[in-house]
């Protein structure tokens, strides 16, 4: 079909600035985030982006309004030449999508929208963090942020492709514990709760992955870029925030490992992927 | 079937004049022929066993030949319809056009035989073309019968030749055409000719098809029973098909009213020139509008209920890879199939792709896209499929269509599936469901397994190898799971369905995905249990792999087919025969394909055929009989006996059903009759449960744990173990060669379909373990058993094979060493009862049509008992047999017992004189196995007796259970008495009542189906007692 490609091709990654209220809003309190190492970290993720990935950096700006408005990857899912901005679960947070919607109208991606707050998608939730696209389909985590009518959603927003719902164990967001690594190779957790995931997410589809273990459910978040010239490059935590993954990425051959530091998001339940929307803006056809 | 004789007679010459009009076609045909061989020979690579079945055909005897002809004759048709004989493709696509569209199915050119049936017709001009043409090719056709492909191809040369002959019209009804499709045709035949005739072609053809694989070596064996005499002349009468093709043309198309479902789809195929059909099917609305698949290998009118003939031309399987189609037109045909699942909504698709797969159809049918023409947004709209972005989808598609400039039709239909196939949800049936707790829920049939959804989310999914077995229960459709690495038991997964025919049909459609896809040949549907609970439906077609094999000997230049947009000129023409000639015509002359056409089930049926000649034998007298009966009021009666000996039972009371773990571990009888199991098939579900069986008490148990209650809903159920069922049948059934053949390659087809044959090996283990495990639980307990027990009686009615040979004069007694006191006239017309038939073990119900003949009294006697010495067969046969007959009406009694596979050769055959009798008793027996059970008395444990009504049947069932020495017996005996006009269809009813019987029963053997028939109203008087 039309959308469909390999795994990997992007063009473009939407940002958003790190603001000075940066984890003032967690749930969980006091955090203990260091701004100015977020705000470092930030740079050094874009900057991989950028000049490493060879890909166009689309920034927003940090709005102090909306402590959490940098974690842009839930805030739309986007496949193809369709932009579908999400309902996060969070009232506080759904302002946030404003600004997403506005760069990816100028990217000239067809805009979906969840619906009204009332009416038929009514309570339908959904966050880009509870979806993994795998390029042939996609697995949406049924979690606390992503709710079933949020995966109905998303289901007729792309038509093209199987959407299947898979169990989130404890708490957390499905792309915290699995992300794409290659084409055709999903990393995932060794935990308990993502061995679960994984084994509904291998009965679900019609596809066969290979599945790049790591230790940590940290590891396990990834961003893979296949650059135009066919290399792959891979974002992934450094040796020591994950100690025990690092050999498992050294399976990865041929790839461009690119190790960024991601501590100060993740005491927010937050990793590599949230912060960026990678957007693929070539015709494939 | 009975009555209309007359008119039916007069009704074939119409259709044989039609016929006649079109002689053109033959002569096309003869000149074709001489490449056809040549091709055929290439084709076949390996060397040909077979060589010598034709010589055999010419051999024998007339009698046989005349009995033939009648088979013949309509397999004949069938074939014809059926196979587009790739050299005398033009001659087919003339001979099908007319039929369809000019009039009425068959035509005959010439009116050699006045009333004689199509089949004589047939048969006369095979000989011509035979003595022509034929000689030569015949033996390439042979040793491609090596090869199962080969097999099929050779089948469809005959068919072709057979075509050709009836082109021809020659007068002679004579010559033996040896053709194997006549045994396909004679389904057709079996259907356009009296219903005991039809009885015995369908279950030919059933048997065929079962063991087509397995008999493809024996296929000379089958074009000499093939061969046989002239029919008599049947009237058939003409139902008018409107098909609504994938171009939204409507094709109609007369079809004897009898005809299978295959007859019609043949036509439709032969009308679009298209080879690879095994992925296609005719649909119909049921009368809750709710879409079926026409079962080929079933009468259409049995399956479509309402008399509207409506049918749509469907893409039933979607090769998950079109790609690897081999000819252009098939997959237009999908593509087209495709446009219209999109536009229905049933294969939804984003913008884009739907823009996309527009454009592409665009570049397909219009060509380059012309910047100048003003008229292509015109256009456009239809290739939208409906969208509801009308202007903008336009745009798009327009847009889109500019870059496949320079991109030919065949490509842009290529590029369109390449993108179609993708679509998450592209060949997945969907069929509305509700979990186990009530939530609405979708199941997906596809090529990969069952996939279930909830609103438009995949919430799980059952790949092929996980499930161990498939079956439904009332409106509950249930799949067992594989355990998983983590899980040690296998879990039962059930779905509620809005209906029992809901449920039946998502468990068909699953059987036919499975099969399809995954198998490289069909399985063999249940065999012999009597008893057995639920449908015995399998596919029955070629599988994947099968067509894929048949679809690479396609080796005719790429048929001319008209595209859509091309068409709208001719539109108003479709109907038309000359359309379709000039279809026909426009393709270069065919060059052979044997592969495809031979496909059809009933080529492999013919290999069957020629094993168990003895059907022919038994048919034709009937048939005149029940013309002749026909008008009068008919009494059916089905007696069914079922005797079940278990070894030392430590409780000799009724509640022996605890032994039943016991008796199903043991190898089911061989004895049961093939006839039975026949008829059991070919009735449809839905009539078994007008007749309601009340089991008996003891063996409800059994029957409880089928899971079935002892009510008639015998079709209520049904299993199928997707996986299972090739390991254990390997393991079972090696014992006769044929099968262990087929077997194998199944074997090695799940190796490669399994990743590895460890797995296998864990399956088999697995299912043993599960089989146990069953045991232990007798509610769970239903099938597997059934499955240990199939392969065994198939095997068992092979071995009687030898019985065929003894072909003779219709009226052939098969009598195992006793010889039925009873018999007042020992005429075995009935092809039903040929044991041969029984091997096969046709899947389909269909046929009720054996017993339409003997509408009377039919009495089976099922005995499990401990396969002993055959010696004692006869203590059943000759009380059972006493009829009632009424004064006036003379009587005839057919008795045909069964033994075992060694006891075979013991069989000897009497020729009766045919004798025309209103009235009609047909026993069958099987052999009984226990020597010394018979002269003992026993001990009386319990009798009981329960009587149950429905429309037009009266059921009696008398069980009684007796100890004899170590062994307690329990001997079921049913009558069932079937009242009604001719109106009403008796063999279905029999056949029915009979599948009911074993499917209550599955422990139990039949030992003795007595037919009664009695024209007169009187009451019959009383199936054998044992």
């Amino acid at each position: 079909m039309a959308g469909m490609c390999p795994y990997g091709r992007f063009t473009h990654a939407v940002v958003r600035g790190i603001p000075e209220t940066f984890g003032r809003a967690w749930e969980g309190g006091e955090s203990g985030v260091d701004l100015a190492k977020a705000q470092r970290q930030f740079g050094v993720l874009t900057g991989a982006l950028r000049q490493k990935m060879g890909l166009q950096l689309i920034v927003i700006p940090p709005d102090p309004e909306l402590p959490e408005s940098w974690r842009v990857e839930d805030l739309a899912v986007v496949q193809g030449d369709t932009a579908l901005i999400t309902r996060p679960f969070r009232q506080q947070r759904r302002s946030e999508a404003e600004a997403v919607r506005r760069v990816v109208s100028e990217l000239n991606l067809s805009v979906v929208e969840m619906g009204a707050e009332e009416g038929g998608s009514a309570g339908a939730t959904l966050e880009g963090s509870d979806v993994l696209f795998t390029g042939r389909e996609f697995f949406v985590g049924i979690s606390s942020h992503t709710n079933h009518r949020g995966a109905e959603v998303l289901a007729d927003t792309f038509k093209d492709f199987a959407v299947s719902t898979v169990p989130v164990c404890g708490g957390s967001r499905l792309k915290n514990i699995c992300s794409m690594g290659g084409p055709d190779t999903i990393i995932i957790s060794n935990s308990n709760g993502a061995k679960k995931t994984l084994h509904m997410m291998e009965q679900l589809t019609d596809h066969h992955y290979e599945v790049l273990t790591v230790p940590e459910d940290a590891a396990a978040n990834c961003v893979y870029v296949r650059g135009p010239s066919k290399q792959d490059f891979l974002l992934h935590r450094p040796p020591d925030e994950c100690p025990d993954s690092a050999p498992a990425f050294q399976k990865l051959t041929d790839y461009t490992l690119l190790p960024t530091a991601c501590s100060e998001a993740s005491k927010l339940g937050a990793s590599l992927s949230s912060f960026c929307l990678l957007i693929n803006r070539k015709p494939h056809f | 079937m009975t009555t209309e004789v007359g008119s039916e007679t007069e009704v074939k010459k119409e259709p044989e004049k039609e016929k006649g009009e079109e002689p053109a076609p033959t002569a096309d045909a003869q000149p074709t022929d001489s490449p056809a061989p040549e091709q055929e020979n290439q084709e076949v690579a390996a060397p040909s066993e077979n060589t010598t079945p034709e010589a055999p055909e010419a051999t024998t005897p007339e009698k046989k030949k005349e009995e033939e002809k009648e088979k013949e004759g309509p397999v004949k048709e069938k074939g014809i319809s059926r196979f587009l004989p790739p050299w005398l493709k033009k001659q087919k696509s003339q001979t099908q056009v007319t039929p369809k569209e000019a009039t009425p199915l068959e035509t005959t050119p010439t009116d050699g035989g006045v009333a004689t049936v199509e089949g004589e017709e047939e048969k006369a001009e095979p000989e011509q073309e035979v003595g022509e043409t034929s000689p030569p090719v015949e033996p390439p056709v042979e040793n491609q019968e090596v090869n199962g492909v080969e097999v099929e191809e050779r089948e469809e040369v005959k068919s072709e030749e057979g075509e050709k002959e009836e082109s021809h019209s020659t007068g002679s009804a004579d010559t033996q055409p040896a053709k194997e499709e006549k045994e396909e045709c004679v389904e057709k035949g079996a259907e356009e000719s009296k219903p005991p005739e039809e009885g015995e072609q369908e279950k030919e053809e059933e048997a065929k098809e079962e063991k087509k694989e397995e008999d493809k070596s024996c296929k000379p064996e089958g074009h000499s029973i093939l061969k046989s005499p002239l029919k008599l002349t049947k009237k058939m009468k003409v139902a008018m098909c409107h098909v609504m093709m994938l171009d939204g043309t409507k094709f109609p198309c007369e079809v004897e009213k009898r005809a299978k479902g295959q007859i019609l789809f043949f036509k439709v195929c032969e009308h679009l020139n298209l080879l690879e059909k095994d992925y296609f099917g005719l649909s119909y609305r049921d009368n809750a509008d709710q879409k079926c698949w026409l079962d080929p290998t079933k009468e259409i009118k049995r399956q479509i209920r309402n008399n509207n003939w409506q049918f749509s031309f469907n893409v039933k399987f979607y090769p998950p890879d079109p790609s690897q189609l081999t000819e252009d037109i098939t997959r237009y045909l999908l593509c087209l199939q495709l446009r219209e699942d999109i536009s229905s909504g049933r294969l939804p698709c984003s913008f884009v792709t739907h823009a996309l797969l527009g454009s592409y159809s665009l570049q397909a049918e219009l060509g380059d896209h012309d910047s100048d023409e003003s008229r292509l947004p015109d256009y456009v709209s239809d290739f939208t499929f409906g969208s509801a972005q009308g202007k903008e989808m336009e745009e798009k598609v327009v847009e889109l269509h500019k870059s496949h400039r320079g991109m030919t039709p065949a490509q842009a239909d290529a590029q369109f599936l390449e993108n179609a196939k993708k679509l998450s949800m592209y060949g997945v049936d969907l069929h509305h469901a509700k979990d186990s707790e009530g939530v609405d829920i979708m199941l997906g049939v596809c090529s990969s397994g069952l996939l279930i959804y909830k609103d438009r989310l995949r919430i799980n999914r059952f790949a092929w190898p996980k499930i161990l077995k498939i079956s439904y229960k009332r409106n509950n459709f249930y799949i067992k799971i594989r355990p998983g690495e983590m899980e040690q038991f296998e879990s039962t997964v059930g779905f509620k369905l809005p209906s029992h025919r809901a449920a039946k049909r998502v468990w068909k459609v699953c059987v036919e995905h499975h099969t399809f896809f995954r198998l490289t040949a069909p399985e063999q549907p249940p065999k012999a249990k009597f008893l057995t609970l639920g449908s015995k439906f399998r596919y029955s077609g070629r599988t994947q792999a099968q067509s894929r094999q048949a679809s690479s000997l396609i080796d005719r230049p790429a048929p001319y087919f008209q595209r859509t947009s091309s068409k709208r000129i001719s539109r108003s023409l479709d109907g038309a025969p000359v359309i379709n000639v000039t279809d026909a015509d426009s393709g270069p002359p065919f060059s052979s394909t044997p592969g495809e056409n031979g496909h059809d089930p009933a080529l492999e049926l013919n290999s069957d055929s020629k094993k168990t000649p003895p059907r022919t034998d038994l048919t034709l007298p009937d048939l005149k009989d029940v013309s002749k009966q026909a008008e009068v009021e008919v009494e059916e009666t089905v007696v069914i006996q079922e005797v079940r000996k278990t070894p030392k039972l430590p409780c000799p009371t009724p509640e022996l059903v605890v032994t039943a773990a016991v008796e199903t571990e043991q190898p089911p009888q061989e004895v049961e009759p093939k006839v039975n199991q026949e008829a059991i098939q070919e009735v449809e579900p839905e009539v078994n449960q007008e007749v309601n069986e009340e089991a008996n008490p003891e063996v409800k148990e059994e029957t409880r744990r089928a899971s079935m209650s002892s009510e008639s809903e015998s079709e209520e159920e049904a299993e199928y173990h997707p996986q299972v069922e090739v390991n254990t049948s390997v393991n079972q059934i090696r014992e006769e060669p044929e099968e262990e053949e087929r077997e194998e390659k199944e074997d090695q087809e799940e190796l490669k379909q399994e990743e590895d044959q460890e797995e296998l090996k864990q399956e088999e283990q697995e299912e043993d373990q599960e089989e146990e495990k069953q045991e232990e639980q007798k509610e769970e307990e239903e099938k597997k058993e059934e499955h240990e027990v199939e392969p065994e009686p198939s095997e068992l009615p092979e071995p009687q094979l030898p019985i065929v040979e003894t072909d003779q004069s219709p009226a052939v007694v098969l009598a195992s060493e006793a010889v039925p006191v009873a018999e007042e006239e020992g005429n075995t017309d009935d092809p039903m009862m040929t044991p041969e038939e029984a091997p096969n073990g046709h899947v389909h119900p269909q046929d009720p049509a054996h017993s339409e003949g003997l509408p009377g009294l039919v009495a089976l006697e099922e005995e499990e008992v401990e396969p002993r010495v055959n010696g004692e067969t006869e203590r059943h046969q000759p009380q059972v047999i006493c009829c009632s007959e009424p004064p006036v009406v003379k009587t005839e009694m057919v008795t045909i017992s069964d033994t075992f596979a060694a006891q075979k050769t013991e069989i000897a055959t009497k020729e009766v004189p045919i004798v025309h009798t209103e009235t009609k008793t047909i026993t069958y027996e099987a052999a009984q196995l226990d020597g010394g059970a018979d002269g003992e008395p026993g001990v009386l444990m319990t009798a009981q007796t329960i009587t149950s009504e429905s429309l037009c049947t009266t059921t009696t069932t008398h069980i009684t259970k007796t100890l004899k020495g170590g062994l307690s017996e329990t001997r079921i005996e049913k009558r069932i008495v079937i009242t009604g006009d001719s109106d009403i269809d008796h063999d279905q009813a029999l056949a029915q009542a009979i599948k009911e019987a074993k499917e209550q029963h599955p422990d139990m053997s039949v030992t003795r189906v007595v037919v009664h028939k009695e024209t007169e109203l009187e009451e019959e008087g009383e199936g054998g007692e044992n």
